[in-house]
């Protein structure tokens, strides 16, 4: 089977290709740039020099966030065109997952973790289980703090992965103690190789309904089902 | 052989994907409007638009195909608006389009919004140059002259509020519904011209507009009346509103049409749904020996159709997007011309 894979969802671009039953060819770019300029000059550059055609594509996978808005759009719009009009299946997967699918050891937990400004993370938490990934706590946007204090009552190792570490290091420590675990430096990238063989897996998703798990809802409209909900109880 | 340029237009609120066979003939125009979702704020909310692209645009692909019955084998070329327009929308648009051309490898082609526009009326009518074309929206309102095809000279344009911007805030003023526009319009067509509004004709030789004084000069004359419990009727003040805004647009348009001897005067935008200048173009240029024209409804609004005509010009003059083709929310129709060479 062969999968292009994309991940746009936040400030990292990768794309791969698995081909003929292997990892044929992955890029990785970590550089703050708009992601419509990047992603598809290297979708061309990585489909030529592994000489694949859009054609011998048999399906699209895609990180479908939670992560930058645009970021999670871009990539979305652009697998689900690729999947449409080339008539293959598409999978769309967490980009918590695919992140938090970098740690192999049995049973540990993972809390792969996107910073969401105003002390508020995007995290789930995962559990390594031999082959597979179990969801523990689904993703949600979450004030770290709170995330934390429910990550103590595991009480035991929780290993994080995140970009945005560094914001969040010393908090964790305050909270989790020796529990809490940061591995090597590259753990903390998702890996778009790993993305591609995933959807190998996978069932696939509905094309044309398909769409990023932004998590959050839009402001205004949340404001409006809020203001709904408190005009109805105003008139009981 | 035929060309099919198949066009994609995300910029604002509405999901468009068209296709148009050798330059003006218009086999598909599939249009998903998300109007339904954005009234309960009274206007576009960004944020959202971008959303409903992403769940709409493979649908609205596919029924464009459906209703042209040809396949993406036809296609010469891809179009897409690359700007202006809100960023998060175009974008969605703008990697869109690119997917599919790469997918079946067809030259890729950035669409200025704005050249769109006037290039929906050659769906209808072959252009004659010079030519000259108002385009008013919710976001423009520009004299641009046109001395060939793929060339922009904006001659004239606003230094405040929109057109059809000063139009939606009417409508807020007035209590109507969004989108404010044509309920203006409609209110309009039943009052009476009671009210002396100002137009605002700037410089002597200025071909510029500004609406943002007439705009508050009809919301002081609203709140004044409200305030020392005069009835004024909403339809004199849409009507006395509309002829302000009408009159300044025809007699500038007019004025430009006149020094630049055009052959063609183009309305362009959806504003140029508006029944009053529609009225208003008519009997100012009676009597000129110049053309002058409306595209349909459907075409005024914002579409794909106009963006696949344009982009058929683009293409027949070299133009060509690489797979780095990115939104630009500042597009200059200018220099996006002299693209195009
Ligand atoms: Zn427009």
């Amino acid at each position: 089977m062969n999968v292009l894979a994309i991940d746009t969802s936040n400030q990292l671009l990768g794309v791969a290709l698995w081909k003929d039953n292997e990892l044929k060819a992955e890029y990785t770019a970590n550089i703050k740039r708009n992601h419509s300029i990047g992603l598809m000059p290297s979708i061309n550059q990585l489909m030529k020099e592994t000489d694949t055609s859009p054609k011998d594509l048999d399906r699209i996978a895609v990180a479908k966030g939670p992560g930058s808005y645009t970021g999670v759009r871009i990539g979305l719009a652009t697998a689900k065109t690729l999947a449409w009009t080339l008539n293959i299946p598409i999978v769309a997967i967490s980009s918590l997952e695919l992140l938090a699918r970098n740690i192999h050891n049995d049973k540990a937990f993972v809390s792969p973790f996107f910073d969401a400004r105003r002390g508020l993370v995007y995290t789930g938490l995962y559990q390594r289980d031999t082959n597979d990934m179990k969801l523990v706590e689904k993703d949600c946007n979450i004030l770290m703090t709170d995330w934390l204090t429910e990550l103590q009552k595991l009480s035991s190792p929780v290993v994080f992965l995140s970009q945005d570490l560094e914001q969040h290091k010393k908090t964790i420590e305050e909270y989790l103690g020796e529990n809490a675990v940061f591995p090597e430096p590259l753990l903390h990238f998702p890996r778009a190789g790993e993305l591609a063989y995933l959807a190998t897996k996978r069932e696939a998703d509905q094309t044309h309904t398909l769409t990023p798990n932004y998590i959050r809802m839009v402001e205004a409209e949340a404001k409006w089902l809020e203001k709904q909900k408190q005009d109805r109880s105003n008139h009981e | 052989m035929n060309n099919y340029i198949l066009a994609v237009e995300t910029s604002c609120d509405e999901t468009a994907v068209a296709i148009v066979k050798n330059g003006t003939e218009l086999v598909a125009n599939a249009v998903s409007s998300q109007i339904d979702s954005h009234k309960r704020f009274g206007g576009v909310v960004p944020e959202l638009a971008s959303r409903h692209h992403v769940e709409n645009i493979t649908v609205v692909m596919e029924e464009a195909f459906q209703t042209a019955g040809i396949t993406m084998d036809d296609i010469t070329a891809v179009a897409v608006t690359e700007g202006p327009g809100l960023v998060g929308a175009l974008l969605v648009g703008v990697n869109a389009a690119k997917a599919l051309a790469f997918a079946h490898d067809k030259p890729l082609i950035g669409v200025h919004h704005i050249a769109g526009h006037i290039y929906a009326n050659r769906l209808m009518n072959e252009f004659e140059f010079p030519l000259l074309s108002l385009v008013v929206s919710g976001g423009h309102t520009e004299l641009i002259l046109m001395k060939e095809h793929g060339k922009f000279e904006i001659i004239g344009e606003t230094r405040d509020d929109a057109a059809g911007e000063a139009y939606d805030k009417i409508a807020r003023t007035l209590n109507l519904p969004y989108p404010g526009g044509p309920k203006v319009d409609e209110l309009a067509q039943k009052g009476n011209i009671s009210i002396d509004f100002p137009r605002a004709w700037l410089e002597e030789e200025s071909f510029d507009f500004s609406f943002s004084g007439l705009k508050s000069a009809v919301i002081n004359t609203v709140h004044n009346a409200k305030q020392k419990g005069i009835e004024i009727k909403n339809e004199d003040v849409a009507a006395s509103f509309q002829a302000s805004v009408v009159e300044v647009l025809t007699e500038k348009t007019w004025r430009a049409a006149k020094k630049y001897q055009v052959k063609q005067v183009i309305i362009a935008g959806g504003v140029a749904a508006n029944k009053g200048l529609r009225k208003g173009m008519e009997e100012k240029f009676r009597n000129e020996n110049m053309d002058v024209f409306f595209p349909p409804l459907s075409l005024c609004t914002d579409n794909a159709a106009m963006i696949a005509a344009a982009g058929y010009i683009a293409y027949e003059q070299g133009h060509r997007a690489d797979w780095a083709l990115n939104a630009n929310p500042s597009l200059d129709l200018e220099n996006y011309g002299n693209k195009i060479k």
